[in-house]
């Protein structure tokens, strides 16, 4: 199959599409408007239904009415954006709902800017709305994986009926790389919860409020119970362990930086493994204990004020140390810089 | 091989159409490739650059800060980009809006300087400057072939500019020729 040049944006709403994505409901802003671009394009083609709402807010509860009828439909924004949605993603989450969202973040906190940032990774793993919730996090890095993550997030969002959030950023939502826009198998899930008329059948009932004698309480188990079986879903790229003494962490567009740093350290012999977290709710904590029982010590990079290391610190419990390499926006680090701490973390022992 | 590039210059000047034509053709050479572009308030004037990397192994970062190659189209671009250039690098140089002079100050880099902007303007399309020094880079640095720079405008130029496919070619030619009996120069100092 040829490939094609496109941007992250671009790969994420061909994704939806090729995912089945029936219906798409936004509000424009920068850096990921070449989604609703795209979608306003082909949703009509296809018999689906693009609409441009008049604000954040409008676009989510319309994507909740569309998704409790089962049909497969989703949002984008970016970070201001998203945190106007944030109401509704509780709603989303306490009605099980299968939801997509992505999120093109920037910087903040408030308007921000418009550059590649991270600071949203407390806001998309633990949930943003209020309550006790997740939703599932998926955080590509290349343009090919946005295309299939984002397919993939439909799939699980059915299978676990759960929001699930494609966490980017205007690094990969704008850079371009080829993209084969192979054909995927995305596996559809009985949807006997769905509000899609009540003839011959009894009627269905999709409410968030429990206000009878434990009634809450057990929904707040059954969800617990539904995160925790969530976690076999949890995946990372792992490379070099092998007789590695440190490893640098990172996710999503950074990672590739990151990569190209460590790439450059072991060209120079320095022992150095390279992890990232594809799905950042739930965390894949497997590789990080793995390797920290083995004595390796972690250098966790990120575009904000250090976020994610307090996943990894969790995931190893203290059996190794963990350093931050925290640089908030609004510069991306240069693949040189990353590598010169590197190096002074391995020096110092 | 690896190839890194940055295109830089005014916004309108059509940094990123060069930069991306040039990915498109690097991808129909069968490369690995990224275009990495600046966007935001550049849009509407004010400078503007991309990033492009070109290899034949997986391309791990699209952000590069040390370039073997660059195109200038202006003076600031110029003076932000050519202290980044590696050693032995080259930087494709438009000459109508930079003086030759500038390149003093950079000794062990290569110039090519060309008159984007007359070659541009002789072909009757003033606008296309960028094409003449895509052409320049593209003869100096055999990075892709130029065919597939010609037809890569085919996939990429969009419906309301299809009228300026041939002019496209003809300026990228011109800057190619330029290129071919114009050796770079290395700054003697």
């Amino acid at each position: 199959m040829k490939p094609v040049l496109v941007k992250g944006s671009e790969a994420i709403a061909l994704g939806a599409l090729e995912a089945g994505c029936r219906c798409y409901f936004g509000y424009p802003i920068t850096p990921q408007n070449e989604i609703p671009e795209l979608m306003a394009r082909e949703l009509p083609k296809r018999g689906g239904v693009f609409l441009q709402a008049e604000s954040e807010l409008a676009a989510v509860n319309m994507l909740l009415g569309a998704v409790s009828t089962g049909v497969r439909a989703m949002t984008s924004s970016s970070s201001p954006g998203i945190s106007l949605m944030a109401e509704t993603f509780s709603y989303l989450a306490a009605l099980e709902l299968p939801a997509v969202i992505v999120n093109v973040s920037r910087g903040g906190p408030g308007l921000g800017g418009i550059e590649a940032s991270q600071g949203d990774y407390f806001q998309a793993t633990r949930g943003a709305g209020h309550g006790d919730y997740h939703f599932l996090v998926l955080s590509p890095a290349s343009i090919q994986e946005a295309y299939e993550l984002t397919a993939k997030a439909f799939e699980l969002s059915e299978k676990y009926r759960q929001p699930a959030l494609i966490l980017t950023d205007a690094l990969l939502g704008q850079m371009k790389e080829p993209l084969i826009p192979r054909r995927l198998r995305v596996r559809e899930y009985p949807k006997d919860w769905a509000l899609d008329g009540a003839r011959g059948r009894p009627a269905r009932v999709l409410k968030s409020l429990f206000l009878g004698p434990g009634e809450l309480r057990a929904r707040n188990e059954l969800l617990k119970k539904k995160y925790r079986a969530m976690r076999r879903e949890a995946r990372a790229e792992v490379l070099y362990a092998e007789g590695a003494e440190l490893a640098v962490c990172a996710f999503g567009s950074l990672s590739r930086i990151v990569k190209e740093a460590v790439e450059m350290a072991r060209k120079k012999g320095y022992p150095v493994a390279f992890v990232r977290p594809v799905t950042l709710f739930p965390f894949p904590e497997k590789p990080f204990r793995e390797l920290a029982l083995r004595g390796v010590r972690f250098l966790v990079v990120e575009l904000n004020c250090g976020q994610m290391v307090e996943d990894v610190r969790l995931s190893v419990c203290g059996r190794t140390e963990v350093e931050s390499l925290a640089l908030p926006p609004s510069d991306l680090p240069a693949p040189e810089d990353i590598y010169r701490r590197i190096r002074r973390c391995l020096r110092r022992r | 091989m690896k190839f890194e590039v940055i295109l830089a210059g005014f916004g309108g000047q059509g940094i990123l159409f060069a930069g991306n034509l040039l990915a498109q053709a690097g991808m129909e050479a069968g490369l690995r490739v990224t275009f990495l572009p600046v966007y935001g308030p550049e849009m509407r004037g004010g400078t503007c650059n991309c990033t492009v990397v070109l290899s034949d192994r997986e391309i791990a970062s699209p952000v590069v800060t040390r370039p073997k190659a660059l195109v200038i189209m202006n003076l600031p671009s110029f003076e932000k980009f050519v202290p980044r250039l590696k050693p032995r690098g080259l930087a494709v140089v438009n000459e109508n809006l930079v003086p030759r002079e500038r390149a003093a100050g950079f000794p062990g880099r290569r110039f090519l300087f060309l008159p984007a902007d007359d070659l541009a303007e002789e072909e009757g399309a003033p606008g296309l400057a960028n094409m003449a020094a895509l052409g320049a880079l593209v003869a100096a640095t055999r990075v892709v072939p130029p065919e597939k720079v010609l037809s890569g405008l085919e996939s990429l130029l969009p419906e309301h500019r299809r009228h300026l496919l041939e002019a496209n070619r003809r300026v990228f030619k011109r800057g190619y020729e330029f290129a071919l009996r114009n050796s770079a120069t290395a700054s003697e100092r």
